[in-house]
């Protein structure tokens, strides 16, 4: 299989980089590549201009200022499931990276990549929503913050303008406990659900519990009504039960030949106890 | 230059190649095609299979889903360039050792997989080696005996023992 014929730049800095979007009409963003090199070769897209930014070194790393982590965009799964900073930090990010693909795609696969194309199935949407990230989006009049909860708009679809990149992410790094579920489709390892969830508890008591779904739904999705009904609660395995059980309340799950919406929405309940019980031992 | 080709200089196994290549050039192509490097395969052509992994700058990566232009600069590693020195990679004397192919059709990725493992840990539970071939796909299903060559590839490397010579039972 091969992509139809496109012109490349490589940019290298990000100001090129949104220079070069501007100055081309059908232009894509070239990262990773593992999302947007597969629909080229089925011919999903056809852009005139690929613009890579992988070799925008400010796009990548891993650091931590001011008890936040901020991840460039162009930092791979990879160098997130290797990060002791990310292990300490944010315990829900390290859960997630390892789960995702395999080790050939990690190595190549970005955190900012994943994010940007918002697949349906894609695992780190329902992190970042489950952590309350927040997306640095830079374009020609400088940058903009959007919260995870405004980022993604409808499949494959966020708030990121065609004269857009999306740079930084920033994830709270106080090490709250947080977990990653997923049901993986046997052949392409994209999950057919998959749950995040992080929770502060203290004696018994719950704090905050948040909980992002990816998979079962057109966009990632913060299970609210589930989290309403554990905050400050005392663990109790009847109260996990109960709260799980509403889980899918009102979903329109996707539905595919994988997986019919009724599964999808058995899952994401199933999925949704299992990751509480895990987290909070009950 | 053609238009619409680019320059890209790649470091192959050791040896440095000047090219023009169009930017939809994958790179598994312009190592089987351009270079004439046959031993990296092309399984499945979505990502999958695993059966063109080749390390690009220490990382294996699977060539059929990066551009050839993506790689200019880079130092890649293909199956070709196991051998040193009229020795075995320690990976390829494990894979003969334990019978780690049936088919043989997967095995140039899946041995360069199992070079990334053991060069991230010398030493992998099997648990860890499963986790890391989980690219890798064997339609032979030979899986059982590919850890078991990790697994006597890693004894190899720790024991800095000498491999066998190339060639070693071939035609005996």
């Amino acid at each position: 299989m091969h992509p139809a014929p496109f012109a490349y730049k490589a940019a290298h800095s990000v100001e090129e980089a949104l220079q070069l979007l501007r100055s081309h009409e059908d232009a894509k963003i070239l990262a990773g590549g593992h999302s947007l090199i597969p629909a080229l070769k089925l011919r999903l897209t056809q852009p005139a201009v690929l613009i890579d930014i992988s070799k925008i070194s400010s796009l990548r790393g891993i650091r931590r200022e001011n008890g936040k982590l901020i991840i460039g965009s162009g930092t791979t799964h990879r160098e997130i499931e290797q990060s002791h900073l990310v292990a300490e930090a944010s315990p829900l990010l390290a859960s997630v990276a390892p789960q995702i693909g395999d080790v050939q795609v990690r190595h190549r696969g970005t955190f900012g990549g994943s994010l940007a194309h918002a697949d349906p199935a894609g695992d780190w949407p329902a992190a970042a929503l489950a952590v309350d990230a927040e997306l640095v989006i830079a374009g020609a009049h400088g940058t903009r913050t959007v919260h995870a909860s405004e980022f993604f708009t409808g499949m494959l679809t966020t708030v990121i303008e065609p004269d857009e990149i999306l740079t930084e992410i920033k994830v709270p790094g106080e090490g709250t406990p947080g977990i990653y579920l997923k049901h993986r489709n046997a052949a392409s390892g994209y999950a057919t659900v998959g749950v995040a969830v992080t929770a502060t508890h203290d004696h018994g008591r719950i704090g905050t519990v948040t909980i992002g779904v990816t998979g079962a739904t057109p966009v990632a999705f913060r299970a609210s009504i589930v989290e309403h009904a554990l905050n400050g609660h005392a663990v109790s395995a009847h109260l996990l039960d109960e709260a799980a059980s509403h889980a899918a309340d009102g979903l329109e799950c996707l539905s595919d030949i994988h997986a019919p919406a009724a599964y999808r929405s058995q899952l994401v309940k199933v999925m949704v106890r299992r990751a509480l019980g895990k987290l909070l031992h009950a | 230059m053609e238009e619409n080709h680019v320059g890209i200089t790649v470091e192959v196994n050791g040896r440095p190649h000047r090219s023009t290549v169009e930017p939809r050039t994958l790179l598994v192509d312009y190592l089987r095609d351009d270079l004439g490097l046959t031993g990296t395969h092309i399984g499945c052509d979505t990502g999958q299979c695993g059966a063109c992994t080749v390390i690009v700058d220490g990382q294996s990566v699977k060539s059929c889903m990066v551009l050839a232009v993506q790689a200019d600069g880079a130092h890649v590693r293909t199956v070709e360039g196991l051998a040193q020195d009229g020795r075995y990679h320690a990976v390829q004397q494990g894979f003969w050792e334990k019978h780690g192919l049936q088919c043989g059709f997967c095995t140039p990725g899946f041995m360069m997989q199992s070079v990334q493992i053991l060069e991230d840990n010398p030493d992998p539970s099997d648990e860890e080696i499963r986790h890391a071939l989980e690219g890798n796909l064997c339609r032979c299903t030979g899986y059982q005996n590919i850890v078991e060559a990790v697994k006597a590839a890693g004894a190899t490397i720790r024991s800095g023992a000498e491999t066998m010579a190339v060639g070693t039972g071939v035609g005996a």
